[in-house]
């Protein structure tokens, strides 16, 4: 129960004046229930990663296995594999285009062949779980507040029951409360169905917050894979490729530094502050 | 996928037809075209072909470029010459059998033809190839202003032009996004006839124009917050203005026209073709 | 008499039903009045829908108020003889850098606004090398403005802005679409033609970090403003930041959280050396 990706390589427009290779032998194995961040900064390969985890960009070479079967095999089912692997677009909110709320979150469900009523009945499920208000089912989703369209389009990739979500920047634009809002209803999701999410996110404070393992991409290649504390003790590798630590990291790499007696691996705020006032209670 | 369609795309190169006004490069194509049109003899195609093969050497775009280009209308191009093959009748029959039929004037109409088309549409996407979208509308626009007087709203039809120009690779790219995402929710986009497909494609179409709207509504905001408030009193940061070259690229051309005429009508060992 | 003034500015709109009648009145903004120094730097803050880009957008007089008055560079925006003057003293930047640039090379979108203004050809070409120059992105000037990342979208943009010569320029969430790293490349400007061309610079955003080297900082919600202040004036009251939906940058958070665990530190610390700077003399002086 797994996605397994083997020596992954992927080129751009190949033969042509513009080919660029995006994703250079990239390999790992992510296991169901898993909450992984992945971090990289814009064209860094994020993208192109996690759109081959459905099928949807075929790799040049390299192989990737769901659930132990290649996905590259003839004869693969992938209208399946994107019902096992949700993906869900930056901006999702673009794609909706059904007359109300509840008709686009079926459109997923529809397509897997089910029927009117079982598809209404996953919609209800999945709206229940973004925690999107029923009184508004029936509204049209360009009626709605960027925050909630955004839950309405994770919802509708969230009907088609998959067994991973895979979320590229689901906060982008948002305010900081509908960022919180977003991200805690994902981590809710995680924690009550053993769903593996994956990620994708530029705010290190939010991976940080978050996640158990995160993969850094830079340039097409796989940087680093470990948990939050092992990746973020390489901040300066991370600084010199375009990308950061959470701010906590360097408050207390440079308390540290001042000679203060401080474990540095601390990621989130509480864990900061017990850290710091281990130096003051005595 | 979608975003590689390159007909007629510029090419950028440091030439003399790149530095050329684009009223000139518009103004002269016309006229070549009318001259593949109006004349008939063979010598007439060859100054043509001379014509042509200068302007391509002097505009420094590759000549597999040129031929890649031509691609996607070979097929318009072999259907059109099949059917003037076989359907014009006229002098003696070189082929027959059963309901196909091959005469002289069928054969020679259509290889004409053939060239005719080649010369065509490679003249004119020289003229692409060497004019930015953008010099192009400024030269339409500046040909077109004498019908201001008529209240055709010549600026604004400019205008609707470049920014077209501008938002198609974008609209593009947004279609290739939308598509993804709709796959990705089991959207099945292959399959099924033709009324399936067509069904199929309004969830690409209704995100496409809700998003192009948006686009044009953000744009309008944009450029009226720039104080653009339409062509009245605007000045112009690359006004056009005929240079020597662009006198001697009129006279070159004018001087082609009248030798393909004179060619025609007066050479007496001219050979007309029908 | 500031640069931008506004006296109870209000703006109201209808609410239509699905029928397309109107069954009341939203106030996106109600009686809001402030007072700009020329010159300064100002930030606007706010959640998604409080309200904040509709002031921006009166400031250009893209709106207009429905009550009260805005006054830009001493004109009255409801006037439509200065309508232009008013445009002119006050650029726009806008969210979306996609969706403002008009030009199809970058070198012209920048002349973009001089031809408006009718501005004189050889003038454009400075006003737009001179802009291009103070943005940093002169070796861009025959690019086309698709292969530019975010941040240089947005900087070109500045550079379209400033090109018109204004006395103010509001950049209405200018850093909202981008990446970590368009963004800082975006304030780095916004700070560079602030020390360099002295315009005033008016910020709306609802990224706390963008804000602390501002000179003056509104808070808005509900249409109304509800808190204004010095940057570290505001950074002290975290709770009631929460209260308006927005967040403080964790070294902010991580200071009032020792704060409230009994260390003695000072109120709205913004950057990492001041707490580290802070945490330092407490050590010692224990």
């Amino acid at each position: 129960m797994s996605i397994k990706a083997e020596h992954l390589n992927y080129i751009y427009s190949l033969g042509t004046a513009y080919e660029k290779q995006a994703l250079k032998d990239v390999s790992f194995e992510i296991l169901q229930g898993q909450f992984v961040g992945v971090i990289g900064h814009t064209g860094s390969g994020k993208s192109t990663l996690i759109q081959h985890l459905n099928g949807l960009v075929p790799a040049t070479s390299g192989k990737l296995y769901y659930e132990g079967k290649n996905i590259y095999d003839e004869g693969y089912d992938m209208r399946a594999l994107r019902g096992q692997v949700g993906l869900v677009f930056q901006y999702p909110e673009h794609q909706l285009f059904e007359v109300d709320v509840l008709t686009d979150v079926c459109f997923g469900p529809k397509n897997q062949g089910l029927s009117p009523e079982e598809c209404e009945k996953r919609a209800r499920e999945a709206l229940e779980l973004v925690g999107f208000p029923e009184k508004y089912y029936k509204q049209s989703p360009f009626d709605l507040s960027g925050g909630q369209k955004r839950r309405v389009a994770i919802a509708g990739v969230l009907a088609m029951n998959p067994k991973v979500l895979v979320l590229d920047e689901p906060t982008a634009g948002l305010d900081p409360r509908g960022r919180d809002e977003i991200l805690d209803q994902v981590a809710y999701l995680h924690r009550e169905t053993d769903m593996t999410v994956i990620l994708v996110s530029h705010s290190m404070e939010d991976i940080a917050k978050y996640v158990e393992r995160i993969i850094v991409m830079n340039q097409g290649e796989k940087m680093y894979d470990g948990s939050p504390k092992e990746v973020f003790a390489h901040y300066k590798e991370l600084e010199a490729v375009g990308l950061a630590a959470p701010q906590v990291t360097y408050i207390l790499n440079a308390l540290a530094e001042k000679g203060m007696n401080i474990k540095t691996d601390a990621i989130t705020i509480t864990e900061a502050a017990d850290e710091i006032m281990r130096n003051f209670d005595d | 996928m979608i975003r590689d369609i390159t007909i007629g795309q510029y090419y950028p190169a440091k030439s003399i037809l790149h530095r050329l006004d684009p009223r000139v490069k518009i103004v002269c194509t016309l006229l070549f075209l009318i001259s593949l049109f109006l004349q008939k003899s063979v010598l007439g195609y060859v100054i043509a072909a001379v014509f042509l093969f200068g302007v391509i050497r002097l505009s420094r775009v590759p000549f597999q470029y040129i031929v890649k280009g031509l691609k996607p209308i070979i097929m318009l191009l072999m259907i059109t010459v099949l059917f003037n093959l076989f359907l014009t009748r006229g002098g003696a029959v070189l082929f027959h059998k059963w309901i196909f039929t091959i005469t002289e004037l069928g054969l020679s109409t259509a290889v004409f033809m053939a060239i005719r088309l080649t010369f065509l549409i490679i003249g004119s996407s020289l003229m692409t190839f060497t004019t930015t979208p953008n010099s192009l509308t400024d030269g339409i626009e500046k040909l077109l202003y004498p019908l201001n007087k008529i209240r055709v709203p010549v600026h604004e039809i400019a205008m609707m032009m470049s920014i077209a120009l501008r938002f198609i690779p974008i609209l593009l790219e947004e279609t290739d996004k939308i598509m993804k995402a709709q796959i990705a929710r089991g959207a099945d986009l292959e399959s099924g006839n033709i009324i399936q497909k067509a069904k199929a494609m309004i969830p690409i179409l209704v995100p496409l124009f809700v998003s192009a709207f948006r686009r044009a509504n953000d744009l309008a905001m944009a450029m009226e917050s720039r104080c653009y408030r339409g062509g009245d009193g605007r000045t112009k940061m690359k006004p056009l203005v005929y240079k020597g070259r662009d006198r001697m690229a009129y006279l070159v051309t004018v001087v082609y026209v009248i030798a393909v005429f004179a060619i025609g009508r007066y050479v007496p060992f001219h050979i007309w073709i029908f | 008499m500031g640069i931008i003034q506004t006296e109870k500015l209000t703006f109201e709109y209808a609410k239509h039903d699905e029928e397309g009648n109107v069954i009341g009145m939203n106030r996106a903004i109600d009686e809001v009045t402030l007072d700009i120094d020329p010159g300064s730097f100002v930030a606007i803050l706010g959640h998604n829908g409080s309200g904040k880009s509709t002031l921006a957008k009166h400031i250009n007089a893209i709106l207009v108020p429905t009550e009260g008055t805005m006054w830009v560079n001493g004109r009255d925006t409801k006037d439509p003889m200065e309508l232009w003057n008013v445009r002119q003293s006050a650029g726009m930047v806008f969210q979306n850098p996609d969706n403002q640039i008009i030009g199809t090379v970058v070198e012209e979108d920048v002349g973009f606004g001089p031809e408006n203004l009718g501005v004189p050809t050889e003038d454009i070409w400075k006003r737009v090398e001179d802009s291009l120059k103070a943005v940093g992105m002169i070796e861009y000037r025959s690019h086309s403005p698709n292969k530019l990342s975010g941040g240089q979208k947005q900087r070109v943009a500045i550079a379209g802005v400033i090109a018109m010569h204004p006395k103010c320029i509001v950049l209405d969430e200018p850093t909202a679409m981008l990446d970590p790293n368009g963004r800082k490349e975006v304030l780095r400007t916004v700070q560079e033609l602030r020390e360099k061309e002295k315009v005033t610079v008016i910020l709306i955003t609802h990224y706390m970090e963008e804000v602390i080297d501002a000179d003056h900082v509104f808070v808005m919600d509900e249409g109304h403003v509800v808190m204004e202040g010095t940057p570290r004036e505001i950074f002290g009251c975290v709770d009631e930041l929460k209260k308006y939906r927005l967040d403080v940058p964790q070294v902010t958070m991580l200071a009032d959280e020792l704060k409230k665990r009994g260390l003695d530190i000072p109120n709205g610390i913004l950057r990492t050396e001041e707490l580290v700077e802070a945490l330092c003399q407490l050590k010692q002086n224990t």
